[in-house]
């Protein structure tokens, strides 16, 4: 029983990898998105559904994650030492953007995390002479079959999506677990009660920095090209949160649920209605925020048939 | 370049900031919630302004009147339909919502207006002060601006729903007891907010192009304002807003226009590490 | 003297205003102490300072021979320091239990989880409240969520225990089971000091008395002497009745 959410994500893992058996490419390529955006919506639970922290900060993570190792590659650092050093650096800085930032609480927070994002691109979009500015970045390629390279991309992000699932399995049963939640309904008595709320808040940031990055860090060099607008992306920064609030924020599974589902309906939405892929996110949010306010992995069914309204997780005092 | 005429320069972007700003600030002071549609609403404005611009040839200033009626009925329905259900609850999910519905009203546009760049084309001129040069459409915009920030000031100061406005951020609870029905309040507030931003916007035509791809900027700027210069406040909005364009005028000059953005968010972030109230912010006074 | 608690000088203005202005007392181990005063007179304040929750303008707080002026309210709770609250602040998503193994994990002795929640059973136990462990703590009515509280704050055994007005709210049955309990914590080894309204609880409970009056300690002692006190009467009752008091006084 304890160990059944565990069991069923590497069950998922599985299914995902063995995707790669169809001889499909484009199959292959939304699992390898599926992977990804599931470790992005992982990442940001730690912060945003374990704490209660209202992050918009992922694209800054991914997209620092995106320069620091392609970079590293560019000036010959051999990929799996480029991504260690992404992660490092990512984690570095958020845990000093997070001394300060976590000061803040509720809308303030939200906006200082928003302007982090911005802030980021525009400082490397400042430097060009070193990331190539505006006009992007050119990262080594693997210079594998595309076969292979598809391959070897999708076992990265599915094992960086275990790597990450296994943290979330370790870190909600744990002491920093339970600290959080107690921080996410009421920090002020959580202080009250012994927990080193900055410490664990920082943590929690930390934790939601630096799988990120190392997924920021794969795709610059999976795709091969990088420029700012892509890599510190605010669409992104909404996209992820929604994932993880669609399946639940703060449970074991929500945000796998989640991300496989929005990234279904985007492909979907992509292949037919390309130019209203914005609306179709918006669209999404305004259900989501309507009929599963607490997430689909916490929706009571039996409320459902008697028509009965969510009550909003908030609305409980 | 001289510092007469950064200081003009600077004067005249921050009265638009503030406009743009004002609105901004109102709604997320009385009812809470930080409204991500707003840039999506100046630069609908401004389409409005220029389409009026193209048909009828006057000045987009004239359009007001339309573009106001326009864009507070959309707002208030915005605010009754959706944004009401979700005025209690915690940011992300008015933050989240207010985005999701910012994404549709942008990708709305970039499909019936399309992307492609529209200008207004003036030829006002410049008003020669010897030392300084004062481009007479940027000194339109300029004193618009100040025009409706100053009538919306009087509005919340001297008429009833002006004074319920204020009561609701003061003291929701404590309105309510008071007769005040605070959904119409909420509705109407929301209303001004959008009516502030499609106005700020269709007179930006006369400076700006007219592109979806503006939205993100405008709100970049309403939210740097609302934290300098603090939130529900309109001195504050309008203080913030000229202490920007000129900080930006500036560094634009010293450092680049690129980094004078970074600037700004620098600044913004320090504001709100150090004072989140912002630098004239007591909130829920005006 | 075996001195667990000694504040000095304690001040705290809050623009312009001094809510708490120059407080000195000492709280002896094992004590149970009174701290009574109109309304507004500081008391909460008070609390606040010595637990950290507020920064004293100046003066300053020794526990347990450690200078902890300034201190964070986390390292407070980890010192041997533990409030309730007046108004009560559970964790509302989480059950009873998991409440009180808040206390006992973070401030409380408690190595794991299994360990807290032994410790939380416990102090449930204490407190009456084991039969609901598993239910939501929201679901709580008024006199359950305060011996919620005080479950949470024994269990990070604290070595000075404060309670802010435990009894407000509750009926007279509710308030006897009150203070039977706060007497069988008392009887462990922790210190109390108790603000409080009902005379009642205060003189029945406390060995010793202070009395706060605008911010200002302006009796300290035992409570039958200070509740005839001249100055204890006219700072609830004003100078008139005070003198009147007085009169009886001499006139006995």
């Amino acid at each position: 029983m304890k160990f059944r959410s565990l069991a069923i994500l590497i069950l998922w893992a599985l299914a995902l990898l063995s995707v790669s058996l169809l001889q499909n490419n484009y199959a292959m390529r939304t699992a390898t998105m599926i992977a990804m955006f599931s470790t992005l919506a992982y990442s940001w639970n730690f912060i945003g559904g374990l704490a209660g922290y209202p992050s918009f900060s992922t694209a800054a993570f991914f997209g620092l994650g995106c320069y620091v190792g392609a970079l590293g590659q560019v000036h010959g650092l051999s990929i799996p030492s480029a991504w260690f050093l992404a992660v490092i650096v990512v984690g570095a800085f958020s845990a000093a953007i997070g001394g300060i930032l976590l000061r803040l609480r509720g809308h303030y927070f939200a906006v200082g995390s928003i302007a982090i994002v911005e802030l980021c691109r525009l400082l490397i979009t400042s430097i060009p002479g070193l990331t190539g500015g505006g006009s992007g970045l050119n990262v080594p390629l693997v210079r594998w079959s595309p076969d292979a390279v598809g391959l070897l991309f999708l076992v990265v992000m599915v094992t960086l999506f275990i790597m990450v699932g296994l943290v979330t399995q370790v870190v909600q049963r744990s002491r920093l677990g339970f600290g959080l939640r107690c921080i996410n309904q009421n920090e002020d008595a959580a202080e009250m009660v012994g927990i080193n709320t900055t410490a664990y808040k920082i943590v929690a940031y930390v934790l939601s920095a630096i799988f990120c990055g190392a997924v920021g860090a794969a795709y610059a060099s999976w795709t091969g090209y990088i420029d700012p607008n892509e890599a510190f992306n605010s669409l992104m920064s909404i996209k992820v949160p929604v994932m993880a609030l669609l399946g639940g924020a703060g449970t074991l599974l929500g945000p796998a649920v989640g991300s496989v589902i929005f990234i279904l309906l985007e492909e979907v939405a992509w292949s037919n209605f390309l130019e209203w892929n914005h609306a179709i996110v918006g669209l999404v949010v305004v259900v989501l925020v309507f009929c599963l306010p607490n997430g689909l992995l916490r929706l009571n069914f039996s409320n459902i048939l008697t028509l009965k309204p969510a009550r909003r997780i908030w609305e409980r005092v | 370049m001289n510092t007469i005429q950064l200081i003009i320069n600077g004067l005249g972007t921050g009265a638009f900031y503030a406009s743009i700003a004002v609105g901004f600030s109102l709604v997320w002071g009385v009812l809470n919630v930080i409204n991500m549609v707003h840039g999506s609403l100046v630069v609908l404005g401004a389409f409005l302004g220029f389409f009026f611009w193209k048909i009828t040839g006057l000045n987009p200033v004239f359009s007001v009147p339309f573009v106001a009626v326009s864009t507070f009925l959309i707002g208030a329905t915005l605010q009754s339909v959706f944004i009401n259900k979700v005025v209690s609850a915690p940011v992300l999910t008015t933050l989240t919502l207010t985005f999701g519905l910012d994404l549709i009203l942008y990708n709305v546009m970039t499909v019936y207006f399309t992307a492609s760049i529209r200008r207004v084309t003036t030829s006002y001129g410049n008003i020669d002060l010897g030392s300084a040069v004062v481009p007479i459409d940027r000194l339109y915009v300029a004193i618009f601006a100040l025009l409706i920030t100053g009538i919306l000031y009087l509005v919340l100061r001297m008429t009833s729903i002006g004074r319920a406005i204020v009561a609701v951020r003061m003291d929701k609870t404590a309105a309510a007891l008071m007769g005040i029905w605070v959904k119409s309040v909420y509705a109407i507030t929301f209303g001004i907010g959008a009516m502030m931003a499609g106005v700020a916007g269709a007179v930006s035509t006369l400076i700006y192009p007219v592109t979806t791809g503006l939205s993100g900027a405008f709100l970049l700027k309403a939210f740097i304002v609302c934290v300098i210069g603090g939130l529900g406040s309109i001195p504050g909005a309008l203080f913030g807003g000229l202490l920007l364009g000129v900080i930006e005028s500036f560094a634009g000059y010293a450092i680049g226009p690129q980094n004078s953005l970074t600037l700004a968010l620098a600044i913004m972030l320090f504001v709100l590490l150090v004072k989140p109230t912002g630098l004239m912010g007591v909130k829920g006074f005006d | 003297m075996n001195s667990l608690l000694k504040v000095e000088g304690l001040t705290r203005t809050f623009a312009g205003v001094v809510a708490v202005h120059s407080v000195s007392f000492d709280v002896a181990a094992g004590e149970i102490i009174g701290v009574i005063g109109p309304n507004g007179a500081g008391k909460t304040t008070l609390v606040n300072l010595i637990t950290g929750v507020l920064r004293p303008t100046s003066g300053t707080i020794i526990f347990n021979h450690e200078d902890v002026t300034g201190q964070r309210p986390m390292q407070a709770a980890r010192r041997g320091m533990s409030r309730t609250f007046q108004i009560v602040q559970p964790f509302p998503q989480m059950t009873v239990i998991e409440n009180v193994m808040a206390g006992s994990l973070f401030a409380g002795a408690a190595q794991d989880m299994p360990a807290a929640e032994q410790e939380a059973l416990e102090c449930l136990r204490l407190v009456g409240l084991e039969h609901v462990a598993s239910k939501s703590a929201s679901s709580l009515g008024l006199a359950s969520r305060k011996r919620l509280e005080l479950a949470k704050s024994l269990a990070s055994k604290p070595k000075l225990l404060m309670l802010d007005e435990v009894n407000a709210g509750l009926n007279s049955g509710e308030i006897d089971g009150a203070l039977a309990l706060i007497r069988n914590i008392a009887e462990r080894g922790i210190t109390i000091l108790i603000i409080e309204h009902l005379m009642k609880v205060v003189m029945s409970l406390s060995q010793r008395l202070l009395v706060l009056h605008h911010g200002e300690l302006i009796a300290d002692g035992d409570p039958k002497a200070i509740i005839k006190d001249k100055r204890v009467i006219e700072a609830y009752l004003g100078p008139k009745f005070a003198a009147r008091a007085e009169g009886y006084a001499n006139a006995q």
